[in-house]
């Protein structure tokens, strides 16, 4: 297993997010976190990369302990985290975001190579390169930020509600190069509010439901259960 | 608007020009009150240049950044009462001294938020110029004499390797103006630097920054050490420009409280920013104070705040928007999203933004 999670619990100010999260990724796969909002989606991702302590629980990455260590501690060992609403440097070019992406001294040293693969992935953003990211159209600020989290070279890409506030004909754009990171080897946590795009695309899903995993099986199971079907899809 | 400062083509002509004219200054203007407003432009756009490192850049606004000043004025000063260590040594031992303090000091203050932050930055100083005041091993209230470097005839003169000139000021002059190109020069270094994108990006969405793994308080702490440093060696200047220092001059709370005026009407964030902002603003207190002061009236203090209200309504983004404005007209009209880039508001935080 490349990152393990076990009976995390987490708070804000005191404030109880996270009760029981308990979840497994394994190498090369696309797992999906599912969930209402506030069942603690986000939370879970902030916690793993250290933005937010757990009160409890255990947090595994290639067997290394997580819980308590710092964020940068956590990226330099090969986590990225593309935080929800994109949260570009609006004022700094689209280069220059990408050059704060890698920062760790790992990510550094293949800089140069790390710039041309994602830039290669997104031509787009070639073309734009020295443009004030701030200037950029939703979608392709989705591209920057998902580009700026591939520059550290993760072993796994942790993905906050990349389709959010995405036009609708960009939102296909942006699950087919969510396959085509995965194809190439990086492993991806995704939290979506777009329940059945990403369910389709999980290996394996895990449902969330105020702070604690309630179910977990292939994106196809939790697609076709009735739990699924009546909380979130509707039907 | 960083792009202002960024080379562009015929980029250097104005600084060569700029330059020049610095250099020729002297030579043209022989009056000794021009002379010393023209050494106060340079000393605070130096000063607000190393507060912009920390303020601008990494957007910490400290309140706080004579402490700096002051530990270099009062470092070289004691060195060269108590041991004829030349200013020249005393500059760089200050700026490390400063430097050092400044991260001891600011580990702690960097846990703070927005305003706490501004508030910890004056107490510091405060508790700094008290301390100065009442510490006798550098003569307290009382303050620190330079003693004249004296010739043959036992007459003051000039010298270099002690950094006192008493024939003539121009010397003090070059100087200050030496000193402010370095600190020009260190701004542009970090504004180019990975760590000036770091800086701005903290600035920008420091939240966003850790997620990405940058280590925040390693950063902010780089910036304050630069920012300290290059202060310091400012302070050693002043007090051999001025040869007495006390507690009061190189510390009060009004001088950190300058300094930050001067770069944020400038424009914070930029390189030019601080050196408009130390032009405009430090000839007009001169010049209110010189024409208006003097019968025991404030008018000066009236007048000298109400030009700085009007600049800050009428140019929120410093003086440095106003050529930004200017050669925008000239442009005409560019594309959408211009307008929204400019605020520090986290455009990119809204739904839907640009879609």
């Amino acid at each position: 297993m490349l990152l393990q999670v076990r009976h995390l619990s987490a708070a804000y100010a005191g404030v109880p997010a996270l009760h029981d999260v308990s979840l497994d990724v394994g190498e090369g796969q696309i797992v999906a976190l599912i969930g209402a909002n506030g069942a603690g989606k986000t939370t879970t991702l902030r916690t793993i990369s250290g933005l937010l302590r757990p009160e409890r629980g255990e947090i595994a990455f290639r067997g290394q302990r997580l819980a308590g260590q710092p964020a940068h501690r956590i990226a330099e060992l090969g986590i990225a985290h593309v935080p929800e609403g994109r949260r570009l440097f609006s004022r700094l070019t689209v280069r220059q975001n990408l050059l704060v992406g890698a920062h760790s001294p790992r990510a550094r040293a293949g800089e140069d190579a790390a710039m041309e693969r994602v830039l290669t992935m997104f031509p787009r953003l070639r073309e734009r390169a020295d443009q004030r990211a701030g200037t950029l159209s939703g979608g392709e600020q989705q591209m920057v930020a998902i580009a700026r989290g591939l520059m550290l070279g993760p072993a796994l890409l942790m993905l906050d509600e990349p389709s959010l506030g995405i036009a609708p004909k960009l939102v296909d754009e942006i699950f087919t190069t969510i396959r085509a990171i995965a194809r190439e080897g990086t492993t991806i946590l995704l939290v979506e509010q777009n329940v059945r795009e990403s369910l389709e695309l999980a290996d394996h899903a895990y449902v969330l439901q105020t702070g604690s995993t309630i179910a977990d099986g292939t994106g196809a199971e939790i697609l076709a259960s009735d739990l699924v079907r009546r909380a979130y899809l509707g039907i | 608007m960083t792009g202002f400062a960024r080379s562009r083509p015929g980029g250097w002509l104005p600084v060569a020009a700029t330059l020049s004219a610095l250099v020729v200054f002297p030579l043209v203007v022989d009056d000794g009150s021009w002379l010393n407003t023209a050494v106060l432009v340079l000393l605070y756009a130096g000063l607000a240049q190393a507060w912009n490192i920390l303020g601008g850049f990494a957007g910490q606004i400290s309140l706080g950044n004579a402490a700096f000043f002051g530990i270099g004025a009062y470092t070289s000063t004691v060195l060269l009462d108590r041991w004829n260590v030349s200013p020249w040594l005393g500059m760089p031992i200050g700026a490390v001294i400063a430097a050092g303090f400044a991260v001891a000091v600011f580990f702690p203050f960097f846990r703070l938020g927005g305003h706490y932050f501004a508030i910890a930055t004056i107490a510091l100083a405060e508790i700094l110029l008290i301390l100065f005041t009442n510490w006798a091993f550098v003569r307290g209230a009382r303050g620190m004499t330079i003693p004249f470097v004296r010739g043959p005839d036992r007459r003051p003169t000039d010298s270099w390797a002690f950094l006192q000139f008493n024939e003539s000021r121009v010397p003090y002059y070059y100087v200050v103006l030496g000193l402010a190109v370095l600190a020009v020069a260190i701004a542009i270094a970090v504004e180019r630097s990975k760590l000036g994108y770091y800086l701005r990006a903290i600035k920008n969405d420091q939240q966003a920054a850790r997620s990405l793994g940058v280590p925040v308080l390693r950063y902010k702490l780089i910036a304050v050490a630069i920012s300290a440093a290059v202060s310091a060696v400012f302070g050693t200047f002043y007090a051999q420009y001025l040869l007495f220092i006390d507690p009061e001059t190189t510390m009060r709370l009004e001088l950190s409280v300058l300094i930050a005026l001067v770069a944020i009407l400038g424009g914070v964030g930029t390189v030019v920013g601080p050196l408009l902002g130390a032009l405009v603003l430090i000839p007009l207190s001169e010049v209110t104070r010189s024409q208006l002061a003097g019968s025991g009236n404030t008018l000066d203090l009236v007048l000298y705040g109400g030009l700085i209200m009007l600049i800050a309504v009428f140019q929120p983004n410093g003086l440095v928007a106003v050529g930004d404005r200017v050669r925008r007209r000239r442009r005409a009209v560019r594309p959408a999203g211009d307008g929204a880039e400019r605020g520090d508001a986290p455009l990119v935080g809204a739904p839907g933004a640009g879609d």
